[in-house]
């Protein structure tokens, strides 16, 4: 067993704090009701559950509680989002603007919608990962129905300007939708102020359970629901809530709210040592994402002539566990090869497909300590050397570093 | 030790490769490419009265492709170019105890590379 234990992928999901565990542990036991069977004690317990919950989101990202409808997590709040606004406005047009860097539960829903006669413009982001305002102000036509910008992205870090996107989208009266998923609990986000018709947002992320999600929907945002059924979430979603996730939801909601500026700070910090360390102990680096408009505790980079996968595995021997977006580590429940690509996030910033096989994403999280990133920093250039010395373009390298070429 | 989706002899070989480096005056190189990731094999082989005396090899690529290389360096060392030829990418797996089904192509590269060396042997030594 690997000596260490060091979580570096915050991105992938946060260990349940266990406040939250505490505040779900009455709805897994002895309240088990159905708010949908409120008459009796039971359901009533699970009605104020939910209710309360739903408050505690609403200001955790300063909305109307009505405006909260629960999903089973972000994939499912995406599909509802994109396809939900796509139906609900076809009569107004079939247009969407959706940026390049965004996750799969968005990209990939877009698809069935194009087989159903709509037109997608598909934004690009600059080499920092960043979408720019102009192009999403001409990218509008008049059939445009919605606009889709990421709030941060997981795997390069990098912040999107959603403010000055949301003021776009208001003023020529499109709706915008945010994925919040990676930033939500990490960075403040006020609804109101991104001008945002339609925010994801996902309880894992931020230290809650696994399995709950939410849409933020403003009030007077038609969406059609995507799941067909009772008449749970203000109609928007069918289905029996999760009710003991929904209340840890709301409970790591209002945790987030309070301490997010000291994880914040923490994290910064913890951020700034894990960079630097890395930047003056390996060469042939090159950090991905914006250099500063990032989240919290992310430090993301490929490393030149060594491999992801084999960084990963050689990462994780010593006890420490990130992520890539590395061909050769995507996908390994595929059946054959045409299932290994390169991220599609780093092919957008325009790091070279054969290349993007380095990179390597940390994603430090409250828990995490600056002994934990000094001994990331103690083994990491050791790995890198030994990738090196199997590697054969980088001999070749050398040989030409010799011949003065 | 297995980790992730390897077995415990694919983790051996990748953590401890055997014959890494170069042949200087190798009798055949073979360089062989994975379009699909862009990962690389270069293979050095020493041959001496038709049979490989010696094997190394750099490959740049995911656990499953530096395993099967070192793997496969094991397996030719001391046989004849003819029994070299005869390795296929599934000697290659099943030696490590099988691979992930969308690993399976970097045993390929580990095969291509011997084929690829030796002709380049061949290629130098005409019969
Ligand atoms: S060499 Fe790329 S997946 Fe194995």
């Amino acid at each position: 067993m690997p000596l260490a234990h060091i979580f570096f992928d915050h991105i992938s999901t946060t260990p349940l704090d266990p406040r939250v565990l505490e505040a779900m542990m009455p709805y897994l036991t002895e309240w088990y009701g159905n708010p949908s069977s409120h008459i009796h004690d039971q359901g009533q317990r699970a009605v104020q559950a939910v209710d309360a919950a739903r408050a505690e989101v609403a200001r955790f990202v300063n909305a109307n509680p009505q405006e909260i409808v629960f999903t089973s997590g972000s994939t499912e709040a995406n599909n509802l989002a994109i396809k939900g606004a796509a139906a609900a406005c076809a009569k107004k047009g079939k247009h969407l603007v959706v940026s390049e860097v965004e996750h799969f539960s968005v990209l990939n829903a877009l698809p069935p919608l194009r087989n159903r006669g709509y037109e997608v413009t598909t934004l690009s982001a600059d080499s920092d990962g960043k979408v720019d305002p102009d192009d999403v102000r001409r990218a509008i036509r008049p059939d445009t129905v919605l606009v889709s910008v990421m709030h941060a992205n997981a795997e390069i870090g990098t912040i999107e300007p959603i403010g000055e996107i949301g003021r776009i989208t208001r003023e020529r009266e499109v709706l915008f939708h945010t994925d919040a998923t990676a930033s939500a609990g990490h960075i403040p986000l006020d609804v109101r102020e991104a001008g945002a018709d339609l925010v994801t947002l996902s309880a894992h992320n931020f230290y809650g359970p696994k399995g709950t999600g939410a849409l933020v929907v403003r009030e007077g945002v038609r969406l059609d629901s995507q799941i067909d059924g009772g008449f749970q979430e203000m109609g928007f979603r069918a289905g029996t809530e999760n009710v003991p996730g929904i209340a840890g939801m709301g409970k790591a909601a209002a945790i987030a709210s309070s301490e997010m500026g000291e994880w914040a700070s923490h994290l910064r910090r913890l951020e700034k040592r894990l960079r630097d360390g890395i930047a003056s102990s390996v060469t042939h680096l090159h950090f991905t994402g914006h250099p500063t408009d990032r989240l919290p505790g992310h430090v993301s980079f490929w490393v030149e002539y060594a491999e992801g996968e084999s960084l990963l595995l050689f990462l994780s021997v010593h006890g420490v566990m990130a992520a890539s977006g590395s061909a050769c580590s995507s996908n390994l429940k595929g059946r054959d090869e045409e299932d290994l690509v390169a991220s599609h996030v780093l092919r957008a910033i325009g790091v070279p497909s054969d290349i993007c096989t380095g990179s390597i994403t940390f994603s430090m999280g409250k828990g995490n300590t600056e002994q934990e990133v000094d001994h990331v920093l103690s083994v990491l250039p050791g790995i890198v050397r030994r990738l090196w010395e199997m590697s054969p373009t980088y001999l070749d390298y050398q040989k030409k570093i010799l011949q003065g070429g | 030790m297995a980790s992730g989706p390897y077995s415990a002899k694919v983790m051996d070989h990748f953590m401890n490769p055997r014959n890494v480096g170069e042949i200087e005056d190798a009798s055949g190189v073979g360089e062989v490419g994975n379009p699909a990731c862009g990962d690389m094999m270069r293979l050095y082989l020493k041959v001496e009265g038709g049979r490989i005396v010696d094997a190394k090899f750099r490959t740049f690529g995911c656990g499953a492709a530096i395993a099967s290389s070192s793997m496969l360096t094991e397996m030719i060392k001391g046989k004849t170019v003819e029994e070299a030829r005869a390795i296929t990418n599934r000697h290659v797996a099943d030696a490590l105890d099988g691979l992930p089904a969308v690993k399976i192509h970097c045993s390929v590269m580990a095969e291509e590379a011997v084929k690829s060396a030796l002709d380049d042997y061949a290629r130098k030594n005409p019969a």
